[in-house]
């Protein structure tokens, strides 16, 4: 059998698993975000927002809702690979894959596309109930499937290191809870950093996640605060450096080897 | 034909500075069973650690059917099938599909995977669980889908950690048949045991380790033929004189009607029989006091500690 057989097949098995896995747990993984997004949008969208009146040029609910949506991609396709990988770890089911000859390229590829499936899914159910509060209109199909694509990459890779270095379950929380959430909420979800003074703008200008929600708004509304051609230069080189790093723990057996 | 293990001036230290492997060397031809025996902590797991790719070795060789562990590891991954002692699967996924997937990542298509999946379940009795999720299972049963787990891309060598450990005698006796018709097949097969019956009954060679050095490395036949002495327990028809001596052999009351007695190398045991009589003893049953390896494998483990 082929070297590259091996690795093909073994790849698809890992993504089986992994789609399966959060497809068994659909009411831990696929129903909180929508609940959670549903009521971003009936207290921010529609009670909040009508008093809010315009953002960025277009109705607040509307401007909230690209954000929305990006930053469900973000969270699960973070949550699924740290949580899976740490759970493989945990019950020493990683052992499994260690033993076989999967070269370690192949183990990586298959959590993050677990991972970019699931924040897919999720941003497809979320965009599906923002329907209900707005129309939606397309302005850049390239640039949303795009940076949604190398948004979930990004952050699965993040997640991806987590579950390794993780030692116990609430180290897979600690990112989630005290980085990315503020690092979201900070991004320009719901308010454009132009409204912000000039040295908060600049600080804002070093949040990663404030260039993924803006290029996505940008594909769906053709407005952004930032350049889209450097957002995705941007994620271009974190994605390459997160998965040398990420490809380095795994040869090295980090976490999993002794 | 290149040997199916082969290990030299392999040595392993732990983060703690721990020397778990002080250089050993081993060889194991490929269709044997091989026993690698030892005491706890004695570094039997640590080397099928390193041999599995589980473990980073420090120095040393080690190559499963010829193929570099380290260098070469998709070559010895895929002839290399490990049955850990620690329960490894996924305790949420479906009996079936922790062969099943197993078997993906050695390369087996679906079809595949599912027709060797399906046999051993049978082969092993399992294939009525295989709906239900691995956690449901008994301990005996969770050790018996670790095997089929090993063997779902039929590895032409087989690590066995304690396969038997916790597992009741009827079912530890069903799996010895399966591991026996399995090495007659072809499968080379190194297993690590505490029942050292087990490693007498199925295995052609064996070597003992104790700290972190093999102490030992023969086959089972001239390991037993090296037997020094062999202690028998006598329980006798009335009660053995408390004074009970017998010329030439050591005896020791050990009970109101047992006594032992260690009848060494070149002596007979009818000599015995014949001498209790003699004293007015009548036996009624005699048994070996313990396994004949586990003696020997005493004797040599307390000797290298001394």
């Amino acid at each position: 059998m082929s070297h590259l057989t091996v690795q093909w097949v073994a790849l698809k098995t890992i993504v089986v698993k992994e789609v399966r896995r959060f497809t068994r747990i659909w009411q831990q993984t696929l129903v909180p975000p929508a609940i959670t997004m549903t009521l971003y949008f009936v207290i921010f969208g529609n009670l909040i927002g009508s008093r809010i009146g315009e953002m960025g040029g277009v109705d607040y609910m509307s401007f909230i809702v690209p954000g929305l949506i990006m930053m469900s991609v973000i969270t699960n396709a973070y949550g699924n690979v740290a949580s899976s990988f740490f759970s493989n770890k945990f019950q020493q089911s990683i052992e499994e894959l260690m033993v076989a000859p999967v070269h370690p390229a192949t183990i990586l590829l298959g959590f993050v596309s677990g991972g970019v499936a699931r924040g897919v899914m999720v941003g497809v159910i979320v965009t599906l109930l923002s329907l209900y509060f707005t129309d939606l209109t397309i302005h850049h199909i390239g640039v949303v499937v795009g940076i949604v694509l190398l948004s979930a990459v990004l952050f699965s890779l993040g997640g991806f290191i987590n579950g390794v270095h993780a030692r116990t379950f609430d180290d897979i929380a600690i990112v989630p809870t005290f980085v990315i959430t503020p690092l979201t909420y900070l991004g320009g979800v719901f308010y454009s950093i132009s409204l912000l003074p000039e040295h908060w703008q600049w600080v804002s200008q070093l949040n990663p996640i404030l260039y993924m929600v803006n290029t996505f708004r940008y594909g769906i509304l053709g407005v952004s605060d930032v350049d889209v051609v450097f957002s995705f230069l941007m994620m271009g080189v974190f994605i390459v450096i997160l998965s040398s790093y990420s490809l380095w723990l795994l040869k090295r057996g980090t976490g999993m080897r002794q | 034909m290149v040997p199916a293990l082969k290990v030299q001036g392999l040595s392993k230290v732990y983060d703690n500075g721990f020397q778990a492997l002080k250089g050993i060397d081993l060889s194991v031809e490929q269709g044997d069973f091989f026993a690698l025996l030892g005491p706890n902590g004695a570094g039997k797991s640590t080397t099928l650690g390193i041999l599995s790719g589980l473990v980073q070795k420090t120095a040393g060789l080690a190559e499963v059917m010829g193929f570099d562990v380290n260098k070469q590891s998709f070559g010895a991954r895929l002839n290399l099938g490990v049955v850990p002692q620690e329960f490894n699967f996924n305790q949420f996924e479906k009996v079936e599909d922790v062969v099943v997937t197993q078997a993906g990542y050695f390369g087996l298509s679906r079809r595949e995977a599912r027709t060797s999946a399906e046999y051993l379940l049978k082969e092993l009795d399992l294939w009525d669980k295989r709906d239900e999720p691995s956690r449901m299972l008994s301990g005996g049963m969770k050790r018996r889908l670790m095997i089929a787990r090993a063997l779902v891309h039929k590895p032409k060598v087989l690590i066995l950690d304690e396969p038997t450990a916790g597992v009741d005698i009827e079912l530890r006796r069903s799996m010895w048949t399966f591991m026996k018709a399995l090495n007659e097949a072809g499968t080379t097969i190194i297993l690590t045991t505490h029942y050292l019956e087990e490693a007498e009954q199925l295995c052609r060679n064996i070597a003992i380790i104790n700290r972190g050095e093999i102490v030992r490395c023969t086959s089972v036949r001239a390991l037993l033929a090296n037997m020094k002495s062999e202690t028998f327990v006598f329980d006798l028809m009335s009660q053995a004189p408390a004074d009970l001596q017998l010329a030439g052999w050591v005896v020791r009351v050990v009970g109101e009607d047992t006594i032992e007695v260690v009848v060494k190398e070149g002596q007979s045991i009818n000599s015995v029989f014949e001498a209790l009589s003699a004293k007015g003893c009548l036996v009624r049953s005699m048994r070996p006091k313990s396994n004949r390896l586990e003696e020997l494998f005493v004797d040599l483990v307390q000797g290298d500690n001394q």
